[in-house]
């Protein structure tokens, strides 16, 4: 795959980042304003969207700044029998599905995954909880996987599905953002369960509960109100803002 | 225009023996509007606040915290991790609320001179033997009377000062340093408040102020005449209260 110039990728996701910008109004946090709830985190996103335009990095730590507790909420361990399975011969028979609106469909395995530019953050997570701790990430950025694939020029999200039946979505600012990575590995060893193996979701400019925790599946697609309840994601469901930014 | 705009005298029957009371215009559309808005968005934003504290009550110093993690203050709170959906819903809307109408505020303040004619202290009311009066005063709860109560005092104006161009932007910018995407456009926000842990913290230490600050506040209307300031607050217009048996230091 060295095929995949730096030059092709750049000008793919530069295309990409434009129509990104101009499905705005698509998103999630603009196209459902019933409530005054969803006026105010509406304007949330429209501000922080101009704030960004510039696509800033978040801060990167020292590793020596990696945090002894880094707790762990929600699914800690699936109970679900092919994971289950899965786990037990160390996700090699895993394999990533990637689908919907690209140019080329394809499974990927965790070692197609980590023969790709890997990129290892050290960052902030933040939680709604109000806790935050400090950990190291190691994956595949989300804008190579796509890039990799071929985004058709309608696609205007990236659908996630995660093994415990959490589902998410994103808009391509945050998706083709480069420190927005599919994660295998933290703190310098293989991602532990607890914390999504085999592979999970950092997108380090919203709160925690927009990184994903065992990604089983990708998706691009043009609009996100056919998902669910329409909503964009499945906390959004549960009353938590689809863009999570704060 | 140091003195209100218009007096006008209430007329009464002559077979009243209550002196009569004299009403002035005392607040401004603006201000008042500004006050109420304020009040009912600070409100949700304490309920609310401390909805989301209950899922963590811990303070931390520096970047990192954890209900597992070592604190600098545990506070005798019991953990609820369900009540933050709803509560950071309705702490976004009021904190939106609170700024636009706090922005707009100071912009009319600053242009129309209220900030300069009405929460400066006056000249004379800097003087040591005026300010010592009214340390007195106020330790005896003795309001203002006359002419005197046509102005804020010196001590009320300071405490409005530093709520207005003090507390509330410290409360406005430590909640943003709480924030992913904001902090990734202004990471120099870390820097100011030395962490996004401190900042959470100094961010529960000013609303512990601000709470100080309604206590007394709504103390001291009671203590002036809750009836008459309310309504000063409502409609604009304040009955004066009479003079004192002493005559005012003016």
């Amino acid at each position: 795959m060295r095929d995949l110039s730096r030059r092709r990728l750049l000008t793919g996701s530069g295309a990409l980042l434009g129509t990104g910008l101009l499905g705005g109004c698509d998103a999630p946090a603009l196209s459902h304003l019933a409530t005054p709830y969803d006026w105010s985190n509406g304007l949330t996103f429209a501000v922080q969207r101009w704030l960004l335009a510039r696509q800033p990095l978040v801060r990167e730590f020292d590793r020596s700044r990696i945090s002894a507790v880094f707790p762990t909420i929600n699914t800690t361990d699936p109970d679900d029998p092919a994971y289950k399975r899965s786990r037990a011969v160390d996700f090699t028979d895993w394999k990533l599905p990637v689908s919907g609106l690209i140019e080329r469909p394809g499974a990927f395995s965790l070692a197609d995954l980590r023969l790709m530019p890997a990129r290892t953050q050290v960052t902030l997570h933040s939680c709604e909880q109000g806790w935050s701790a400090i950990g190291e990430w190691t994956g595949v950025p989300l804008a190579h996987l796509l890039a990799h694939v071929g985004l058709k020029p309608q696609a205007r999200f990236i659908v996630i599905r995660s093994v415990d039946g959490w589902w998410d979505s994103y808009d391509l600012f945050d998706a083709l953002h480069p420190q927005t990575i599919l994660a295998y590995g933290m703190n310098g060893g293989s991602l532990p369960v607890k914390h999504g193996a085999p592979l999970r979701l950092r997108v380090e400019r919203q709160l925690g509960y927009k990184s994903l925790k065992y990604i089983a599946a990708i998706e691009a697609a043009e609009r996100v109100d056919g998902y669910g309840k329409g909503r964009g994601s499945m906390v959004a469901e549960l009353g938590f803002p689809w863009y999570a930014g704060i | 225009m140091t003195s209100p705009r218009s007096a006008m005298t209430r007329p009464r029957s002559a077979m009243t023996e209550r002196t009569p009371r004299r009403t002035v215009f005392r607040h401004r559309a603006f201000v008042r509007l500004a006050h109420w808005l304020n009040a009912a968005a600070f409100g949700a934003l304490l309920v609310s606040g401390i909805a989301i504290l209950l899922a963590l009550p811990r303070l931390f110093w520096g970047e990192t915290g954890a209900n597992d993690a070592p604190a600098a203050l545990v506070l005798p709170l019991p953990v609820n991790l369900e009540q933050t959906g709803w509560g950071r819903n309705l702490h976004f809307l009021a904190a939106w609320i609170l700024v636009l109408n706090g922005g707009l505020y100071l912009v009319l303040a600053l242009v129309g001179g209220h900030l300069r004619r009405n929460l400066l202290p006056d000249r004379d009311q800097l003087r040591p033997g005026h300010l010592a009066r009214e340390i007195a005063d106020h330790a005896r709860l003795r309001p203002p009377r006359g002419r005197e109560a046509l102005r804020y005092n010196a001590l009320q104006k300071f405490a409005y000062l530093a709520v207005i161009l003090g507390l509330f932007p410290l409360m406005v910018l430590t909640g943003l340093t709480m924030s992913p995407g904001v902090t990734a456009a202004f990471p120099e926000l870390f820097t100011l408040f030395g962490g996004r842990q401190s900042a959470r913290t100094l961010h529960f230490v000013f609303a512990c102020l601000l709470v100080l600050f309604l206590v007394v506040h709504v103390a001291q209307v009671f203590i002036g005449g809750a009836v008459n300031l309310t309504r000063a607050m409502i409609t604009g217009r304040l009955a004066v209260p009479a003079n004192n048996p002493e005559p005012p230091d003016a």
